[in-house]
C-alpha cells in the first residue's frame, strides 16, 4: 500500500470520529487530540478502525506516535512496508 | 466467579491513618475532625485558608506544593508560599474589578498552573469557584454558566474563541473574562490573566467567609431537564481533609497524584483541596494519557499515593503489566480509584502490576467527598466499594408507594444506596432547584440514585444506576442534554440517549433518532448529525453512535423509553412494557 492510500484511509477514518472538521486544513504536527477534540474513547475508536481496514495492530505503547498526522503516516508507513 | 479476598498486613494496619476500622468509627466526630482544622484567623472558615494559608503561617511555606509538568515535559515547581503569593494576586486582582463575595467565578482551563491560583484565589476573595469541563462544547458550557449566573470566567485564549465568543453577548451576568495563554493583544472585551496578576500585590487579606457561604458550585447531570449547579460551602472542608486522610491515607509531606480532571468534582475536593489541606504536594501532568509516561512520572517523582480512575486503569490494563514492572514504584504506598466502579480484575490486576491492591471508593457530586472506600487498614474484597467513612452512615433502601423508604437490612439484597445527611461536604441544594433538590430526600435518608448491595461484614456492592444517566469514562452524562441538542437539527423528529457498556470506558453515549418527514436516514446524515452534536456537546457528551429509527418506543404521555431502547439494544429482558404506547420501528 502506498503512502497516498494510506493517507486517505487515514483521513477517512479521522473524518468517521470527527465529521465536523476540515481534515483538509489539518496540520501535519499538530496533536489531533487537540486539534480535533477528540477524546479517550475516539482515540480507542480511531485504533480499532485503523486496525480494521489496515490490518494494522497497534499496541497501546505505540499510540502516542499516532498523535499527529506526519506521525500516524511515518507509523503506518513503516508498519506496512 | 469468585474474587479472592486481599488481606492486609500487620505493618499496613499499623501504618495507616485509619489503623483500626472500627474503633475509629467508634471514635469519630465530626466536631473532632473540625478542630483539626485552624479556622479563620477572626473567626469564620474559608477553605482557602485551610489549603495555603495556615501552612504558610506555621511555618511551612517553603514546602512543596505543586509540582506542575507541561506537555512538553517543562517542570514548574510552586511551594506553599509561592502558590500561595499566586493566589493572592488573583484575588488582588478580582477585588480591583468589584468581583466582590458569592460573585461566581467559572474555570474553563485544562491542567494548568493557573488553574490552582483560580480555584483558591476565587475562594479567599469570598467568591464561589465554579470549574468546567475542558472537553465540553459550547451548549454544555453555556448552560452551565447561565444557571450559575457567571460573573467572571477564566479559559484560554484558544477556548474562548472557538467556545465562548460566539455566544458571550447573551450571557449578561458575565463581566470579566481573563485568559491564559495569550501571547497576543488580548479579543476584545478579555483581559490578559498574566499581565493583571502581575499587576497586583502578592498579599491578600482572606475575605471573611462562614462555614455555610456558598463556596463551590459543581454541575453534574440528571435524567431529565438542565443540569444541576450542587452548592457546598466552606465546611466541606473538613470532609474534604479527613477523607484524605482515611480514605487515601494522605500524611503531610506526600507526593500525591491526582488524575482527575480539574473540570469535574474530583479534581477539585482532590486534586486540589484535601490533599493541600494535608500538607502534601499535588503532581499535576498537563499531557493526556499516555501509558509509558504515567508510569515514567509515577516513578521519577516518587509519587507516593496515586488516586486515578477505572477508566485509565483499564487503558494501563491493556498495555500489560509487564511494562509497569519496568519501572521502579516503590515509593507507591497506596493507589486508589474513583469515578465508576472498578472491576474485579482491575484490582487483582493491581496485586500483578504493582503489588498492591487498587482501593476503590464511591462518592458523587452531591456528596462533596468519599463516602464508602476501601482503607489500606483494610481487607479489599475486589469489586466492592468498601466500607462507610468514619462519620458517615450508609444504608439500603426500598422506594414505597407512598413515596417513603424502608431499609433492607438482609445482606446481598438489592436496593438504593442511601446516605443519612449530616457530613460537612454533603451539597446544600442544587442552585435555583429547590424541588429537584427536595426529591432527593425520603425519610432521614440522602438517595443517591444508585443501586447496590451490602454483605454481612458491611461492605458495599455496586449494582448499577437506578435512573437513565450514562457514566462514561468517569463522567456522568445526562440523556437530555444530548437530545436537545440533537434535536436542534432540523432533520430530527425525536432523540433517545443510552448508555452501552463498553469495556474501557464503562459506557459510551448512543442516540436513537427518528427523522422529520422528508428527511431519509443515510450515511451522509448520520456523520452529518454526529459532527453537529460533537460542534455543540463537546467530544465528552456528544455521542459516539447513532442509528435511525423510524419512531421511538414512547408512553402514552409522549415520553421516550429510553430503559426499552437498552434492553433491546443489549438484548436484555424488555421488563414492564405496560405503558409503552407507541411501538419503536
Amino acid at each position: 500500500m502506498n503512502e497516498t492510500e494510506i493517507r486517505a484511509i487515514f483521513l477517512q477514518e479521522l473524518g468517521n470520529i470527527a465529521p465536523e472538521m476540515d481534515l483538509q486544513r489539518l496540520d501535519a504536527y499538530a496533536d489531533l487530540r487537540e486539534a480535533l477534540d477528540i477524546d479517550s474513547m475516539d482515540l480507542l475508536n480511531l485504533m480499532t478502525a485503523l486496525h480494521r481496514r489496515l490490518g494494522v495492530n497497534i499496541p497501546e505503547l505505540d499510540y502516542p506516535k499516532l498523535m499527529n498526522l506526519d506521525g500516524a503516516l511515518r507509523y503506518l508507513g513503516d508498519r506496512l512496508k | 466467579m469468585e474474587w479472592r479476598r486481599i488481606i492486609k498486613s500487620s505493618k499496613e494496619r499499623q501504618d495507616a491513618n485509619l489503623a483500626d476500622y472500627e474503633e475509629s468509627v467508634r471514635q469519630f466526630s465530626w466536631d473532632k475532625a473540625r478542630a483539626l482544622l485552624d479556622g479563620l484567623p477572626g473567626g469564620g472558615l474559608n477553605i482557602a485558608h485551610e489549603a495555603i494559608d495556615r501552612h504558610i503561617a506555621s511555618g511551612q511555606g517553603g514546602k512543596l506544593a505543586l509540582r506542575w509538568i507541561g506537555r512538553d515535559d517543562q517542570v514548574r515547581n510552586f511551594t506553599y508560599g509561592a502558590l500561595g503569593a499566586a493566589i493572592n494576586q488573583f484575588a488582588n486582582a478580582l477585588a480591583r474589578r468589584g468581583v466582590s463575595k458569592g460573585d461566581r467565578v467559572f474555570s474553563l482551563l485544562g491542567r494548568t498552573p493557573e488553574l490552582y491560583f483560580v480555584a483558591l484565589g476565587t475562594l479567599k476573595n469570598g467568591g464561589v469557584f465554579s470549574p468546567l469541563f475542558s472537553a465540553f462544547g459550547p451548549e454544555p458550557i453555556k448552560a452551565r454558566m447561565e444557571i450559575g449566573e457567571a460573573r467572571v470566567l477564566v479559559t484560554s485564549e484558544a477556548f474562548y474563541r472557538r467556545k465562548i465568543e460566539p455566544w458571550r453577548k447573551e450571557l449578561a451576568s458575565l463581566k470579566h473574562v481573563f485568559l491564559t495563554e495569550c501571547p497576543g493583544e488580548p479579543p476584545e472585551g478579555t483581559i490578559d490573566l498574566r499581565a493583571a496578576m502581575v499587576d497586583c500585590p502578592a498579599t491578600f487579606e482572606t475575605v471573611g467567609t462562614t462555614p455555610e457561604d456558598m463556596a463551590l458550585l459543581h454541575f453534574t447531570s440528571g435524567t431529565t431537564g438542565r443540569p444541576k449547579g450542587a452548592v457546598h460551602v466552606h465546611d466541606a472542608v473538613i470532609s474534604h481533609h479527613v477523607t484524605g486522610r482515611f480514605a487515601l491515607d494522605l500524611k503531610p509531606g506526600d507526593i500525591f497524584w491526582c488524575t482527575a480532571d480539574p473540570g469535574w468534582v474530583t479534581g477539585i475536593s482532590y486534586g486540589v483541596i484535601s490533599p493541600l489541606s494535608n500538607l502534601c504536594a499535588l503532581v499535576v501532568d498537563q499531557a493526556e494519557f499516555d501509558v509509558e509516561r504515567w508510569y515514567r512520572t509515577l516513578e521519577r517523582e516518587q509519587v507516593t499515593v496515586w488516586y486515578t480512575a477505572p477508566t485509565a486503569i483499564r487503558m494501563l490494563m491493556k498495555a500489560g503489566a509487564d511494562i509497569a514492572r519496568r519501572f521502579d514504584l516503590s515509593r507507591l504506598r497506596l493507589i486508589a480509584s474513583v469515578g465508576e466502579p472498578l472491576n474485579p480484575e482491575a484490582v487483582a490486576w493491581g496485586m500483578e502490576a504493582f503489588g498492591k491492591p487498587i482501593h476503590d471508593n464511591w462518592w458523587q457530586t452531591e456528596t462533596g467527598g468519599i463516602m464508602i472506600s476501601n482503607f489500606r487498614s483494610m481487607d479489599v474484597k475486589p469489586g466492592s466499594m468498601g466500607r462507610p467513612l468514619p462519620g458517615v452512615v450508609a444504608g439500603i433502601v426500598e422506594r414505597l408507594a407512598d413515596g417513603g423508604v424502608r431499609a433492607v437490612e438482609t445482606p446481598m439484597t438489592k436496593g438504593e444506596l442511601a446516605l443519612r445527611p449530616g457530613w460537612p461536604s454533603m451539597m446544600r441544594g442544587y442552585l435555583h432547584e429547590q424541588e429537584r433538590y427536595r426529591k432527593c430526600f425520603a425519610g432521614d435518608w440522602y438517595l443517591t440514585g444508585d443501586l447496590a448491595m451490602r454483605d454481612d461484614e458491611g461492605y458495599f456492592w455496586f449494582v448499577g444506576r437506578a435512573d437513565d444517566v450514562i457514566k462514561s469514562a468517569g463522567h456522568l452524562i445526562g440523556p437530555f442534554e444530548v437530545e436537545s441538542a440533537l434535536m436542534e437539527h432540523p432533520a430530527v423528529a425525536e432523540a433517545g440517549v443510552i448508555g452501552v457498556p463498553e469495556p474501557t470506558v464503562g459506557e459510551m453515549v448512543k442516540a436513537f433518532v427518528a427523522l422529520k418527514d422528508g428527511h431519509e436516514p443515510s450515511e451522509s446524515l448520520r456523520k452529518e448529525l454526529l459532527g453537529f452534536s460533537r460542534k455543540r456537546l463537546g467530544p465528552a457528551v456528544a455521542p459516539k453512535d447513532i442509528a435511525f429509527r423510524q419512531n421511538l418506543p414512547k408512553t402514552r404521555s409522549g415520553k421516550i423509553m429510553r430503559r426499552l431502547l437498552k434492553a433491546r439494544e443489549l438484548g436484555l429482558p424488555e421488563g414492564d412494557i405496560s405503558t409503552l404506547e407507541s411501538e419503536e420501528r
